[in-house]
């Protein structure tokens, strides 16, 4: 109110915030900006400008191996996402929506291994393991790698989703069984819709993990078999040409738009169980 | 003819024991209860925080389950019948409204699971809108409706499929207190309109005065007495009772004699008066008796009708009446409450001899 005597610690108003958050800044956008200008680069050259064209997005565009790694990675994003939000959904609900258990804890720290274990070990892991079973069966497909996908997607997915429960008044359920609801009705009518934007958040962010997904790909992935992301990794190790900046631009362009979705939808959400 | 008694009850139960948790965390939240609740009435469950109102609520509407003992809707044995199965609805303390839901579809839910056509659902909310006046608010988000609003959809929706009972837990406790009021009423209406059997929670004694058929005064898990507003007011049977609803004079006295349901009770002043009794089992020898203050009078000096006598100490003035309070001549004392009359001013003043006279009926032993 207008006579509060003293403001409220805040940390903007001490000296030097604003220049330390310019700082941040900087170092988080200018490589991305740089990137970015110099996807529309008319020479050959990711360092020396020589003036606009869309050359590079042609040259993508027209490539063969891009479309067929755009088409592998997304293939792969839309599958292991959607396992991964549907097993992550049941997780969330399992260890939410029942009376306490034994061994809860450990079940939780299950679930989010992946968050905790460095990826270049789970990486190793799999190629050992998914090594000895391609001898066994000689199968060579996208498999392993949505497998690969869907496991290290499923706590991304499972916070958002978990959360969204928790936040969740228990008494809408328990009204809804109170008014005739059997569990299947009070989950389909009451449960679902009031958790479906945070299974979208959990869904997209998956969706964004494995499109980005380097390390655990290149390890598991079959000779021949390539993402986006390992595509471009090969390219650089040769020449390095602005076709590179075109494709990260479009893929920061998707991502964006998906993170943008996902912020949109859970602002939603929250004000709608407020 | 055949009294209401003798109707097979809406809710009954039977040795109903609750209990939480174990060891040092064990909880005994309902402790052999046993009740009987009439069809149609308004039954009011009355007791401080804490002591298993809402437990017993949460048993009868089936989100938990009875430790021992069992629970009857009309005769049949549900206390391990699902919520979804029972033909009873509650009004929850948060309302519970679904957000993702307008007005009427929150009204209508029942009946959707019910599996009722939409004509049915559709012509059913509408009459419900207008029982609790909301018409207006048909496809309103249940976000955009004020508390009081946000009450009245509750109730329909709770309404709604018709249930045998419906059960309100504390629902005007998040109200203002004229809307509480008004609410208080509209309840009492929609129940003789509705015919439902409600089974009421509150912690307010003057809520559960107001408006109930019968009320059941609990404390630490058990029922102590069940009666209508007026026995439990004039007649309490524990000194908890006495003590939590309206004001009360206690009296340590002695039972000289007992016969049926009235005894001769001998004060500390030497007089003996006569005393109901809290039904049989009531032995002679020192007991305590209550008197409410508006039961009693004050008499000039040592009148004949006096049964105590003392000096009159405070005299607080409330506009419609005034409390005398009496320091008696053997020790404690005694509140009068008596109305305030035209020519009052002056009667009494602090430091008078004064004699109380209680009015015939007005002394109640006290079981314990
Ligand atoms: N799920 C539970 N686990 C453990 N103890 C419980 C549980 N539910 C209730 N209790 C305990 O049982 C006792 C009765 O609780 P209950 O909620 O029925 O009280 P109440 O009369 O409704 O009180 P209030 O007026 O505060 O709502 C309390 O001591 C409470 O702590
Ligand atoms: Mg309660």
């Amino acid at each position: 109110m207008a006579d509060t005597p003293r403001k409220p610690f805040s940390i903007r108003q001490q000296s030097g915030f604003g220049t330390i958050a310019a700082i941040c800044f900087l170092a988080l956008y200018a490589p991305i900006i740089v990137l970015v200008v110099y996807s529309f680069n008319s020479g050959n050259s990711i360092a020396i400008w020589e003036g606009f064209s869309w050359r590079w997005y042609e040259a993508a565009w027209a490539n063969d191996r891009v479309k067929d790694a755009t088409i592998v990675s997304l293939k792969l994003a839309v599958s292991a996402s959607l396992i991964a939000t549907v097993v992550a959904t049941m997780a969330a609900l399992a260890t939410t929506r029942t009376e306490p258990f034994r061994g809860m804890t450990a079940i939780y720290a299950a679930i989010n291994q992946p968050l905790m274990v460095p990826e270049i070990v789970t990486a190793v892991a799999l190629l050992i393991f998914f090594a000895i079973i391609k001898v066994h069966t000689g199968y060579q497909g996208l498999g392993y790698l949505i497998a690969a996908h869907t496991a290290f997607c499923i706590p991304f997915a499972y916070l958002p989703i978990r959360a969204r429960l928790e936040n969740m008044d228990l008494s809408l359920e328990r009204a809804a069984a109170d008014l005739y609801a059997s569990p299947w009705q009070a989950f389909r009518y009451v449960t679902l819709p009031l958790m479906a934007p945070g299974i979208m958040a959990g869904a997209m962010l998956a969706f964004v993990i494995s499109l980005d997904d380097v390390v655990i790909t290149e390890f598991v992935k079959s000779g021949g078999q390539d993402t986006l992301p390992t595509y471009m990794l090969g390219q650089l190790r040769r020449i390095i040409s602005p076709e590179i900046n075109a494709i990260s631009t479009v893929l920061l362009a998707i991502s964006i738009t998906v993170v943008t979705v996902f912020f949109v939808l859970s602002r939603r959400g929250n004000k709608s169980s407020g | 003819m055949r009294s209401v008694a003798d109707a097979v009850a809406a809710v009954s139960a039977h040795q109903v024991t609750k209990v939480f948790g174990s060891g040092s965390d064990r909880v005994v939240a309902l402790d052999d209860v046993s009740v009987d609740i009439r069809a149609n009435e308004f039954f009011t469950l009355l007791g401080p925080s804490g002591c298993g109102k809402t437990t017993l609520l949460r048993l009868i509407a089936g989100f938990d389950h009875p430790t021992s003992g069992r629970i009857d809707l009309e005769g049949q044995d549900i206390s391990y019948l699902p919520p979804y199965k029972r033909p009873v609805n509650t009004v929850f303390q948060s309302y519970a409204l679904f957000p993702h839901m307008t007005v009427a579809e929150n009204i209508g839910f029942g009946l959707k699971m019910l599996g009722k056509p939409q004509s049915e659902i559709d012509a059913e909310v509408s009459k419900m809108l207008k029982l609790v006046k909301m018409e207006a608010m048909r496809d309103r988000a249940t976000s955009a409706i004020s508390g009081g609003q946000q009450q009245r959809v509750a109730l329909a929706r709770a309404l709604a499929p018709k249930p045998k009972v419906l059960l309100l837990d504390e629902p005007l406790s998040a109200l203002d207190l004229k809307l509480r009021k008004e609410m208080q009423i509209e309840l009492k209406r929609l129940q003789s309109e509705t015919g439902i059997t409600f089974i009421f929670v509150t912690h307010d004694q003057e809520e559960a005065l107001t408006m109930s058929d019968r009320i059941a005064v609990m404390s630490a898990g058990k029922i102590l007495q069940v009666g209508s507003p007026r026995q439990i007011y004039d007649h309490p049977s524990h000194r908890f009772v006495a003590d939590f609803i309206g004001e009360t004079n206690f009296l340590e006295a002695e039972l000289t004699s007992v016969s049926k349901r009235v005894g001769k009770l001998k004060l500390g002043s030497g007089t003996t008066i006569d005393a109901s009794l809290p039904g049989d089992g009531v032995a002679k020898g020192p007991v305590t008796a209550v008197v409410r203050p508006e039961h009693a009078n004050l008499v000039k000096g040592k009148a004949a009708a006096a049964s105590l006598t003392g000096k009159l100490g405070n005299i607080v003035y409330f506009g419609t009446d005034t409390h005398y309070h009496v320091a008696l001549d053997d020790g404690g004392e005694f509140i009068v409450r008596m109305q305030n009359a035209r020519d009052d001013a002056g009667r009494w003043s602090v430091g008078d001899a004064v004699g109380v006279s209680i009015d015939k009926d007005a002394v109640q032993v006290l079981r314990d």
